[in-house]
């Protein structure tokens, strides 16, 4: 579904992803994880498209098209979420207007007819009990006014009724207590399809108790230094990442 | 040119505009006070940002009178098919397009019907809006004979909006007219009041010069909305003077998205304590366009309130003004005022000047004020590109969002309903 090949990139004349690979296939969730500075956001916020992100090498193929020729727009109607690690606010625009706009256009973009605003209500409605949110939410500001883990909430909520069949995670799990976390969780389990993938980009191995990963790589200076099963990710919890430096720094 | 108008003054003081005496007088001693003044200039520090030199060189007559069809205003029209209208053609009051029946003794009519029933009018006409002011408001006075008159009684309350809406037809092409209006709300009375400015012909070049009145009565609610829908290619100069009394709530939405110059002012006094006042604009500009908004309110008492929001959207090469003052006397103490004045850009041409202007000598009160000048937020833009939304599609709803902001602070839903639907429609028609 996804391979990413030596894969660099980087901002203004920093390079911040220095040759990355990794191979995705449908049904599975791969975690990344690695310290702070290590590249993990960068990475996810390349493949969706960023525009602060300058691409300088390497190539990534999703879905057998060439990603990064793809305009952002193009990439989420073809199935790519990126859940923002800082979503952002859009005072003026409510969130079922945002939503809806969004649902419609990769609608569109598919062949599929538009739903106009009481049938996009019936799809909405059921999504809403998988972030165990009241409809009341929908007539707020995208985020304005947003707690962090409403933000979050949020995120999830678009992916639950996007349905994208590549969700990226951008430390969705930061800062966010036992019970929204066990939300967060939950929105991405239900998302799990033999079509669909998941990359769960992450700091912390704690969310990995609820979304339970197929691979855990770990980056650290824009390199996958180490790839492994779920165990890896205890392994870091218990050692944390500095263990893993220094292997790759004696390597 | 000066003369143009003083030639017209003495045909019009001599049909129709010579009575009652006491308003003969007035428009005489405008009439004088223009001749004596003249168009402000450039050097003129209220005007530094507003050439009105295409206004002062033209020699716009009075606009023709004209008729034109229900039809043709339906564009215009929202809300409830029964609201109240006044229909004006340029400047002229269009009976049989307007009804405006209203309960409880309250009466909307043309202003000229009101001079002529009622005495009492010399009590205010002319008396709040000084036309020493702005050579502007001196003209209008000069002329000033039809317009907007609406006066709901003490404790009266209107179910719903009078709509005065002033539409200029191809045929004013040269041609001024100065609405004149007058809404009195008296106390505990509350009000919604729609003042439109529109035109069937789009392209046309005239000159609108607006003067309007308002005196709030001691707890009356009112709520003022100005919609400046003028053809690009014409002129339009208005003056909004507000007076509000004890306890009294006035809340005004101005949008000005017409107008090759555009100039408003909206002055507002507070002469009592336990006053609030809310100013919400939004101006549209695009082309060629100079849209100049200039607010100033008067705290002269303690206890009052005032928050003022004023938003702007810019596309090619077209400019903005934004001026807004904020007087706070010594004894108005514990002033609450709040300015905001944010602006966005769209285009490399586009250019604001904004000034906030506060003179404050009471030391217990908490004032504010804050403008900004700036474009898209490119994080938002690929937020929503990222969920679906193409890049234009994006960029159209940002610029929607930033507007609306300020358009969902109009209390009345039709109205909201059709500011929302008006600036979709501009933005429609962005790149």
């Amino acid at each position: 579904m996804l391979e990413i090949k030596e894969l660099r990139a980087g901002a203004g004349d920093v390079e911040i992803l220095k040759g990355i690979t990794l191979s995705v296939k449908p049904g599975e969730v791969h975690a990344i994880m690695g310290p702070n500075g290590s590249g993990k956001s960068t990475l996810a916020q390349v493949l969706a498209g960023h525009p602060a992100y300058e691409v300088t090498g390497g190539s990534v193929t999703y879905m057998g098209q060439d990603l990064l020729d793809m305009e952002p727009e193009a990439r989420a109607q073809a199935g790519v979420f990126l859940a923002f690690q800082y979503p952002v606010e859009i005072p003026g625009v409510s969130n079922a207007y945002f939503l809806r706009a969004a649902y419609n256009e990769i609608r569109k973009a598919n062949g599929q007819e538009e739903l106009d605003p009481m049938d996009f209500l019936d799809v909405l409605e059921a999504k809403l009990k998988v972030v165990e949110w009241e409809p009341e939410i929908m007539s707020r500001a995208v985020n304005h006014g947003f707690s962090g883990g409403e933000k979050k909430r949020n995120e999830i909520l678009q992916m639950a009724v996007l349905e994208p069949r590549l969700a990226i995670l951008d430390e969705t799990d930061s800062g966010l207590d036992i019970d929204a976390l066990r939300i967060v969780a939950n929105g991405v389990n239900r998302l799990r399809h033999p079509e669909r993938a998941t990359i769960v980009v992450t700091h912390y191995q704690r969310l990995l108790n609820y979304i339970v990963p197929d691979y855990v790589h770990v980056l650290s200076g824009g390199r996958i230094v180490k790839s492994g099963g779920r165990e890896l990710a205890l392994e870091l919890e218990s050692r944390g990442y500095e263990w893993i430096e220094e292997e790759v720094g004696a390597a | 040119m000066i003369e143009t108008y003083v030639r017209e003054f003495e045909a019009f003081s001599a049909n129709g505009g010579g009575s009652p005496a006491w308003l003969a007088e007035q428009r005489r001693a405008a009439m004088d006070r223009f001749a004596r003044v003249g168009f402000p200039t450039a050097k003129d520090e209220e005007w530094r940002f507003t050439p009105v030199t295409p206004i002062a060189q033209a020699s716009f007559t009075p606009a023709p009178a004209a008729t034109v069809t229900a039809d043709a205003l339906a564009p215009f029209l929202f809300g409830n098919p029964g609201w109240p209208l006044l229909v004006f053609v340029n400047g002229r009051y269009q009976a049989e397009l307007s009804s405006a029946a209203l309960p409880g003794g309250a009466v909307a009519e043309n202003l000229a019907a009101a001079i002529a029933r009622d005495p009492s009018l010399e009590a205010h006409l002319g008396r709040h809006a000084p036309v020493e002011e702005s050579a502007f408001t001196a003209l209008n006075t000069a002329f000033l004979r039809e317009g907007a008159f609406v006066h709901v009684p003490a404790r009266v309350v209107l179910p719903e909006p009078v709509h005065a809406l002033f539409v200029t037809t191809a045929g004013a092409e040269g041609g001024v007219a100065h609405p004149r209006n007058l809404f009195i709300v008296e106390r505990e009375a509350r009000a919604s009041i729609i003042e439109s400015y529109v035109t069937l012909a789009p392209g046309a070049s005239y000159f609108t010069n607006a003067v309007t009145e308002v005196l709030s009565g001691e707890n009356a609610w009112t709520e003022h909305t100005r919609l400046q829908r003028e053809s690009e290619s014409a002129y339009h100069v208005g003056l909004t003077h507000v007076e509000q009394e004890r306890d009294s709530h006035y809340r005004s939405f101005t949008l000005a998205m017409g107008g090759a110059i555009a100039r408003h002012n909206l002055h507002v006094r507070l002469n009592a304590p336990g006053i609030e006042t809310l100013m919400y604009g939004l101006y549209l500009t695009r082309g060629q366009q100079l849209v100049d908004n200039h607010t100033a309110i008067y705290h002269d008492h303690p206890n009052c309130n005032s928050w003022e929001v004023y938003k702007g959207v810019l596309d090619g090469r077209s400019r903005g003004v934004f001026n807004g003052k904020v007087f706070v006397k010594p004894e108005a103490q514990k002033t609450d005022a709040k300015q905001t004045n944010r602006n966005l850009i769209l285009s490399d041409g586009a250019r604001v000047d904004t000034k906030p202007q506060l003179e404050i000598f009471a030391d217990d009160v908490k004032c504010t004020h804050g403008a900004t000048i700036g474009r898209l937020d490119e994080v938002a833009v690929f937020y929503a590109r990222s969920r679906g939304i193409p890049a234009a599609e994006a960029r159209r709803l940002l610029t929607y969002a930033f507007a609306a902001e300020v358009v969902h602070e109009v209390a009345l839903a039709p109205v909201r309903e059709e500011l929302d639907r008006l600036v979709l429609e501009r933005l429609g028609t962005l790149a």
